[in-house]
């Protein structure tokens, strides 16, 4: 998207939130706050997706942008070296894991009050990670350790990202970020919240699903592989057949 | 240009998928091998989940196969009744491998034996056969030397249910081919390769069959088994990439008719010599991957799907 269409849909977003916001008592609509597109849809090209998120703020204050995926288990193994080599000993299993996580901010995360950062899970070290059963041996420096490892892995993965004090604000009243997802993403609900903060405190927050689905061939080989399996192990092997066969068939008349 | 895969859920440069499928082809006509323990680390190493990489492999041998097959077949050296023995110890070994494959999953511990058998087995036969076949190059290169005898006898000559093997030109006990075919098709399930680059030297150490027909048998009967493993993983794993599996496959069969050819055109023996250095090179690489501190000691796994 260039400048100018980007220019456009934050000017379109803002008519639009603005006549939905007159049957309000004018001026108490302090955030409002819109998404290019409330759908991903993960064709055969697939290879991630961009979305702007854009909006508008009355009065001083910063924005706190937290986009979040479906949630799941997650093992988190850690490896250590026995006899020369390197074996997976410990484990640890988080429950309610966001599968995506992407916080952009105006200005530097700590300016905000931490608790709130905890409530809310704005940065990185605020998400709520607890492993699902501790056993009372478990020391608080190997949970952290796991913590850490699993944010790591996902950052890595281009799943878990943090761009504190990224977002512009235009006039301190206009403002829009690029939330990016990778190819890898999970299919399902996402949640994207938009926090206006005031002295450390958020005055506003405005929340808007997004959703992440499959469409065309592949949704149709992922639905095709899980409710009919053995119907689509035989598919698979005739292709296979058939595909070898052809090439002997072609290569016999070079 | 990229494609994305639904099973493996990653998007991939069409090309690069291509020129793998083409090389492992090219191998998979040359040795006679699936080429799967190649494939598999090399998925891996892209990025597709483990578990993926084995049953994809596995979807993939079978096309690579079953050119090669009809190649070898042309020219006779196909051992039709040996191989329908082999399959038959194969089929039953490689569907106790799904289960073991299974069953070491729910430890964590299943990316660990996958290396460690890689490392073991293809470090034995690597050296075994590079031994064997550098002996045969210095032997044919002296032309004095006497004769060896066509095949040593053995303990494993005296066993029961003899059958006479007329295209392999063997009057053995069908006990030994069942059993070889049992212990290949554990190791096909379990590293996700089609077992070629055990099953060759087996037949030709262990059998005393003649290398023609080696090649040709051994393609024959990794149909069977990798499509047996196809069909189990479709079931129990769902991990079968059909995309992955077809893009890698027209880049395969194209290869494996080059390899045919190649193959034709080298000598036994340094056709093994050549094939053992190739295994040797990836047991050193897992090998030192397994010793060589990780850059992450973590590693996540997301359970269930998508919820």
């Amino acid at each position: 998207m260039n400048g100018r269409a980007r220019h456009f849909m934050i000017a379109a977003g803002l008519v639009l939130s603005a006549f939905a916001a007159i049957p309000a008592v004018y001026g108490k609509q302090d955030l409002v706050a819109n998404l290019s597109d409330h759908e991903i849809a993960i064709t055969t090209g697939f290879t991630g997706a961009k979305l702007l998120l854009f909006g508008a703020i009355e009065g001083e204050g910063q924005i706190v942008v937290v986009v979040t995926g479906p949630r799941q288990s997650v093992k988190v193994r850690r490896k250590e070296r026995v006899a020369g080599i390197w074996i997976n000993t410990d484990s640890m299993t988080f429950d309610n894991v966001p599968s995506f996580y992407a916080v952009a901010t105006t200005k530097p995360l700590e300016q905000i009050d931490p608790d709130i950062r905890s409530r809310q899970e704005m940065g990185l070290n605020h998400l709520n990670l607890r492993p699902a059963d501790i056993d009372d041996d478990v020391s608080m420096e190997d949970i952290n350790a796991f913590r850490e490892g699993l944010v790591r892995n996902q950052v890595r993965h281009g799943l878990y990202s943090a761009s504190s004090g990224r977002i512009t604000l235009v006039s301190d009243r206009l403002f829009d970020t690029w939330v990016s997802f990778p190819a890898n993403v999970v299919t399902g609900i996402y949640t994207v919240s938009v926090y206006y903060i005031q002295d450390g405190n958020p005055v506003h927050a405005q929340t808007t699903p997004l959703r992440v689905s499959k469409i065309g061939l592949g949704a149709y080989a992922f639905r095709f592989a899980h409710n009919n399996a053995a119907a689509y192990g035989v598919f698979a092997i005739v292709i296979a057949v058939l595909a070898g066969w052809l090439a002997a068939v072609i290569f016999r008349k070079v | 240009m990229h494609v994305y895969l639904p099973i493996a859920e990653i998007s991939v440069n069409v090309f690069l998928i291509l020129g793998m499928g083409g090389m492992i082809g090219v191998l998979s006509g040359l040795f006679g091998v699936g080429g799967g323990f190649l494939m598999t680390p090399l998925l891996i190493f892209m990025g597709v989940p483990p578990a993926v990489s084995v049953a994809t492999s596995a979807n993939q041998i079978v096309a690579s196969s079953v050119s090669g097959v009809i190649a070898h077949w042309r020219r006779g050296n196909v051992d039709f009744k040996m191989g329908l023995v082999l399959l038959v110890g194969g089929v039953f070994g490689s569907s106790a491998g799904v289960a073991l494959f299974t069953l070491l999953r729910t430890f964590g511990q299943i990316d660990l034996v996958i290396n460690l058998s890689y490392v073991i087995f293809l470090g034995t036969i690597g050296l075994l056969m590079l031994n064997e076949s550098v002996r045969a190059i210095v032997r044919s290169r002296r032309p004095t030397v006497r004769r060896s005898k066509l095949h040593q006898h053995t303990w494993l000559h005296g066993l029961p249910l003899k059958m006479r093997f007329r295209r392999s030109k063997l009057y053995i006990s069908a006990l030994l081919p069942l059993g070889i075919g049992f212990c290949v098709g554990l190791l096909t399930a379990l590293m996700g390769v089609g077992g070629g680059f055990v099953m060759v030297p087996a037949m030709i150490y262990l059998l005393g069959m003649p290398t023609g027909v080696v090649v040709g048998t051994s393609l024959f009967q990794i149909i069977f088994v990798t499509a047996n493993v196809t069909f189990l993983q479709a079931i129990n794993t769902q991990t079968v990439d059909v995309v992955l599996a077809v893009t890698l496959l027209v880049g395969a069969v194209i290869g494996a008719q080059f390899g045919t050819r190649l193959g034709v055109k080298l000598k036994g023996e340094h056709l093994r010599s050549l094939l053992a250095l190739m295994v040797l090179g990836v047991c050193a690489k897992i090998a030192v991957d397994l010793v060589v501190t990780p850059a992450d000691l973590y590693s996540v796994d997301f359970l269930m799907g998508h919820g």
